[in-house]
């Protein structure tokens, strides 16, 4: 058999390597993570001209090889083949932007000393034509000593040339290590070669410096990050609707199938009631996920990103985080899993802890069907001075209330558990480019995998898990089965921890199948309270009355504070256990989300009691 | 003068840098960006809030965002 053959892609960030990465590999990539860590391990395969595979991997961005973050540690250790379980590669491309070359260079010359095979690509060469430069590849190929292949990836243009040089510098082999020079050393070759390698340059960037003049304006600038944080809202609640119903539907469909083919049976509503509809019901968000995604994969090939988390920094920081947290913790406002997912571009393991830590408590869309019934059903549709209404104002104090509980967690995380120097922000703002659809596309495509891969596992287990509680063991005639089951016993133990916060049996009962997710607690309250649930207005009315009846306003108040703060989704926790590599942050979340949802929901339905209300 | 009070606009040197006001990996962090001794920088943006934190300053032809208690390590001179 023959030899496993790798290359990597290495360079600065921002310097055009996943562009580059996705013109060489195509589609067909495999996502995982490194060993030990949570730094994406991107990896694709290169067909060489001889028709031979070599495994291309794109590591993470860096400014050098002594490693400040998880991501360069790496690279750092992937390089000189230092990683446990990585090969290290027998190619390394050093990926240069062509028009910030004296700042690439440094990175590179780094690398070169090295000795390995080595190939540079002098990629972007358009843009930095546009920028008034023109570089000249063969100068700069003698200085540096190794093959400098012009390219420009968006337009798979000099891949072949690329590839070419690749297979070459591996049958050429290593050569010796030149001796190591010093950052400061480094810095005055990469300005001599950058000299003698531009032919000519005229004035910077205008067009970027003219771009960044609007949008990092002292007061424009954040009110047109907010107008477009606003359109990305709006797309991500009405653009997912008809997608999340058409889901939904399907989801139902496949439900009447399995019904319709299978005679009435235990296995049977396991499969419709327990598997269909629990994965159901975390399968839905897709498409709030994708859109979400969509515009924060835009937003960062663009260059804007970087922008906001610029325009952040200063209200972030207030709570011990940086503008890089701003982005991740906003998402989280559809979903939490996107927003941790996105916590990856925080360099500081600290603040990225952080802001995973604090990010359910963002008010996640999934508590928006909670919130609209109590509302509806308990809080009078009045208005109050100046046009408010009053519902509206509840359901913004809801949203404030957990904007508020995440801002003092983060201070107080700050203090102790994630206590250390703070990262501080200091962040390279990219210039600006037009995101290309392709890259789009695959980005989106691999989010989108691995969210199904989550539910396709341990939303599954968790679903099944449920089923059975609920379900088992059967009950005798003319006993209820929620009353016989596992859940049901539990719910009592659980009612009675639950009762001095105001919480009822019935609550206790919803809360178990709402850790699925937490619209569910909607539907499990409709099936207490007998109600036929359709999920349209009638079902919401019906419920509505149906809890004035057995609920008092006090604990109606309380249930809304207990869905603030109660981490009532394991595909969050899930979700932690993945970005945190093991289950004791996950635990923690847990636990401190629950006392927090205990201690507030207590806090609301004794001054409401006290009120008189 | 140190970085954080140079106005908008103005090239400047960065003549000193008070490493012991910096943790060791910003340091590094902003070594790696080419702000260090030597560098030529002017300040293109500064944040609304905070007295203008965070910056975003000019360095060949990167823009670097950073905040002023770094900007505040290092003295400039305007050329």
């Amino acid at each position: 058999m023959a030899r496993h053959r790798s290359a990597a892609l290495v360079g600065n960030p921002n310097a055009g390597k996943s562009a580059l990465f996705n013109a060489l590999t195509g589609a067909r990539q495999k996502i995982a993570n490194y060993a030990g860590v949570t730094v994406e391990r991107k990896s694709g395969r290169l067909v060489l001209p001889s028709g031979e595979p070599v495994e291309l991997t794109d590591l993470p961005g860096s400014y050098g090889l002594d490693a400040t973050s998880p991501d360069e540690e790496v690279t750092r250790k992937v390089i000189l083949g230092l990683h446990p379980g990585e090969a290290a590669p027998d190619v390394l491309v050093v990926v240069l932007d062509a028009s910030n070359l004296e700042q690439h260079l440094v990175f590179a010359l780094e690398v070169i000393e090295l000795g390995k095979p080595t190939v540079v690509a002098l990629n972007m060469l358009d843009l930095a034509e546009r920028d008034g430069l023109t570089i000249d590849p063969v100068a700069l190929e003698s200085e540096l000593g190794v093959p400098v292949i012009p390219t420009v990836a968006v337009r798979r243009k000099g891949l072949a040339e690329l590839t070419q040089a690749i297979a070459e510098a591996e049958a050429r082999g290593p050569s010796l290590r030149s001796p190591h020079e010093f950052m400061a050393e480094r810095r005055l070759t990469a300005h001599a070669i950058a000299t003698s390698a531009i032919l000519s340059e005229t004035a910077r960037h205008r067009l970027h410096a003219r771009l960044d003049r609007v949008l990092l304006h002292p007061w424009l600038g954040p009110l047109i990050l907010f107008a477009l944080l606003f359109v990305v809202f709006q797309a991500v609640f009405a653009g997912a609707t008809p997608f999340a119903d058409a889901l939904q539907g399907g989801v139902d469909w496949l439900g009447a199938q399995v019904r319709a083919l299978m005679a009435p049976s235990l296995a049977r509503d396991l499969i419709t009631d327990g598997i269909l509809s629990g994965v159901g019901s975390v399968v839905v968000f897709l498409p709030q996920i994708l859109i979400l995604f969509f515009f924060i994969l835009a937003l960062e090939a663009s260059g804007y990103m970087a922008r906001a988390a610029f325009l952040m920094d200063r209200m972030m920081a207030g709570v011990g985080l940086s503008g890089r947290s701003f982005i991740p913790l906003l998402s989280s406002f559809a979903c939490a899993i996107p927003g941790i997912m996105a916590t990856r571009g925080i360099t500081d393991p600290r603040d990225r802890l952080t802001t995973i830590l604090i990010a359910p408590m963002m008010t996640c869309s999934a508590r928006l069907p909670v919130y609209a019934v109590i509302i509806a059903a308990f809080i009078p549709n009045r208005a109050l001075a100046g046009g408010i209404g009053l519902q509206g104002l509840v359901l913004f104090v809801l949203y404030v209330s957990g904007i508020l509980g995440a801002m003092v967690v983060a201070m107080v995380l700050r203090a102790s558990l994630t206590k250390g120097a703070a990262s501080g922000f200091i962040m390279e703002l990219p210039k600006y480019q037009m995101p290309r659809l392709k890259d789009l596309a695959i980005g989106l495509y691999q989010r989108a995998w691995i969210f199904l891969r989550r539910a396709g596992t341990i939303i599954f287990t968790v679903a099944v898990v449920l089923w059975l509680l609920l379900n088992v063991p059967r009950a005798a005639p003319g006993e209820s089965q929620v009353d016989a089951s596992i859940a049901g016993h539990i719910a009592n133990g659980l009612a009675v921890v639950v009762k001095p916060i105001g919480f009822n049996r019935d609550i206790a009962l919803a809360l178990i199948p709402a850790m699925a997710a937490r619209e569910v607690a909607v539907s499990s309250l409709a099936t207490t309270y007998a109600v036929d649930a359709k999920g349209d207005d009638a079902t919401a009315r019906a419920l509505g009355s149906q809890l004035k009846a057995h609920w008092s306003l006090p604990t109606a108040l309380a249930f809304l504070a207990w869905f603030v703060f109660a981490p009532q989704c394991f595909s969050t926790i899930a979700v932690t256990r993945r970005e945190t590599n093991g289950w004791k942050w996950p635990g923690f979340m847990l636990l401190y989300l629950f006392a927090l949802a205990y201690i507030f929901a207590g806090i609301t339905y004794w001054s409401a009691v006290a009120l008189g209300l | 003068m140190t970085l954080d009070q140079l106005p908008l606009g103005p090239s400047a040197r960065i003549v000193a840098v008070d490493w012991s006001l910096l943790d060791g990996e910003e340091a590094q962090r902003l070594r790696a960006l080419g702000i260090d001794e030597g560098a030529k920088v002017s300040v293109a943006h500064r944040g609304v809030f905070g007295g203008g934190d965070p910056l975003a300053l000019t360095i060949g032809r990167m823009t670097v965002a950073l905040r002023r208690s770094h900007a505040r390590a290092m003295q400039v001179e305007e050329i």
